[in-house]
């Protein structure tokens, strides 16, 4: 069964094949790479992604600070990682923010192996730890690649 | 609109389909694709394409300015294949831009899906954006589109389909989780996220002919340049979206 | 030579806070492809990516293989003053790019 989800799933999974992907633990071994094991609370930080995606390929996805509006001063947040829980690593971005960024937010485009959950985790300058996680169902391209 | 038309789709209403068929009832593939993907083909900041468009302008600087000017190639892909008089035979956009090379720029022909070559017919594809494709009316071309339009009905592979299976009887329907589109050629050369780069009408008919196990007809070739031709006139009308985004 | 394409207004109002989009052309391999043959292609990634203003940091992002091809980029700037907006992107083999745009302020 493994094997014949691993064939259909070619098309948007074409990057990313191979047996092994990111489990649990090693989801949580990178949020606490980022945290340095700090208490991790849930909200402040928002991420935006379409929670059905019709090709895994490219996905987009917008991190930024609930309640911001997308403007305002980004004083508040030092840092935002992206991480997912069934890609072949965890690890997705860092990005992080200078004295010039206009507001709390950046957008970017992901890859998504297959259904799975997304975490994003804010860093405040106040040195507290937020996270945003989103579910998010990867459907698949009709014709697999011949040439 | 592009919801609604695949909820009837799903539904397979004779109801809907009537209604759709009182107004246009041609849709390019955009209207099929989720809001993300379209949001990604309207934002010329965002689509990736335009890296191609973008490289095609410096070569067209580079290697076409000195015969011709950007202006004069507004239009030209609204009317692309068109019958070549040395050749004898009708040629794609891609075809042409070769044969220009060969015989004005004095170099070697671009090889197909080649970076370069995308470049080229991408920045003057996209000088066509919002005009409608025109009805191939040269009457050199009738043979090919007669061969255009038997490929297009001609079942083919170990899967036995023809293009008009899915693409006529079954447009809106879902296969495999995605939506079949109407296969008309609006935003060619595409950046199809599936190739994670822009790729060519010939590719995309390349990997639907390998997608019903047909041995694929080669780049260039008479049968290729037919299809596009028949694919055009079914299209006739529609407006060009170059450079377009397609799941 | 990669393409890159930088969209930024060219003219702010001084603390105006305006919208910055990067596209880079870039494969982003991943390592985990594998090519007709069955010979896996390497990884080939841009892993750093900075934006900066007249030399003062705007944002800065580590990329990892999940970042989908043609890394693309959307943020915000606050306009200090005239000057010269720059993205610089870096990865595997030696890769650099820089993509400028100049901002002046009305």
């Amino acid at each position: 069964m493994m094997r014949r989800r691993q064939l259909v799933l070619a098309p948007a999974a074409a990057l990313l094949c191979r047996p092994a992907h990111a489990t649990p633990a090693t989801l949580q071994a990178a949020i606490e790479a980022f945290t340095g094991g700090a208490p991790l609370r849930e909200g402040r930080i928002r991420l935006d992604v379409s929670t059905l995606v019709e090709n895994g390929n490219t996905v987009p996805v917008s991190l930024s600070l609930d309640g911001a509006g997308g403007s305002g001063t980004s004083d508040a947040v030092r840092r935002m990682a992206l991480f997912t829980e069934r890609n072949p690593r965890p690890d997705v971005a860092v990005f992080e923010f200078g004295p010039l960024a206009g507001a709390p937010r950046v957008a970017t485009r992901m890859r998504l192996a297959t259904s799975q959950t997304l975490v994003a985790v804010a860093q405040m300058v106040d040195g507290s730890f937020w996270q945003h996680r989103v579910q998010v169902i990867v459907t698949l391209a009709a014709c697999v690649e011949g040439g | 609109m592009s919801g609604w038309l695949v909820r009837c789709g799903l539904v397979g209403g004779a109801l809907c389909a009537a209604l759709a068929a009182a107004a246009e009832p041609r849709q390019s593939g955009v209207e099929f694709m989720s809001p993300a993907t379209q949001a990604l083909q309207r934002d010329d900041a965002a689509n990736p394409a335009f890296l191609w468009v973008k490289g095609g302008a410096q070569r067209f600087e580079a290697a076409c300015a000195r015969c011709h000017s950007v202006a004069d190639m507004r239009g030209v892909a609204t009317r692309y294949p068109a019958w070549d008089g040395a050749l004898g035979k009708p040629v794609t956009l891609s075809a042409r831009i070769n044969l220009c090379q060969e015989r004005h720029v004095d170099a070697a022909p671009l090889a197909a899906e080649s970076e370069a070559l995308l470049e080229l017919e991408s920045f003057v594809a996209h000088q066509s954006r919002g005009l409608p494709i025109a009805a191939p009316s040269d009457p050199k071309l009738a043979r090919a589109l007669q061969l255009g339009a038997k490929l297009y009905v001609q079942r083919m592979g170990q899967l036995d389909f023809s293009c008009a299976q899915c693409h006529d009887a079954h447009a809106g329907r879902r296969l495999a989780g995605s939506t079949i589109p109407q296969a008309h050629p609006t935003g060619y050369p595409i950046y199809r996220l599936e190739w994670q780069s822009v790729g060519s009408l010939q590719r995309r008919l390349r990997q639907c002919q390998s997608g019903v196990r047909a041995e694929p007809y080669s780049y260039a070739s008479d049968e290729l340049t037919a299809l596009e031709l028949y694919l055009n006139q079914r299209a006739a009308g529609m407006i060009i979206e170059t450079p377009a985004v397609r799941p | 030579m990669a393409r890159a394409i930088l969209t930024v207004p060219a003219k702010a109002r001084v603390g105006e806070v305006v919208e910055v989009r990067a596209l880079i052309q870039h494969p982003m391999e991943t390592g985990y492809r594998s090519d007709a043959a069955g010979q896996r292609l390497p990884s080939d990634l841009v892993r750093r990516v900075e934006c900066r203003f007249d030399g003062e940091l705007v944002l800065a992002g580590e990329l990892h293989a999940a970042i989908a091809a043609n890394p693309y980029l959307a943020f915000a700037l606050r306009v200090p003053h005239n000057g010269t907006l720059s993205v610089t992107w870096q990865g595997d083999r030696g890769f650099t790019h820089t993509e400028s745009a100049r901002i002046d302020v009305t």
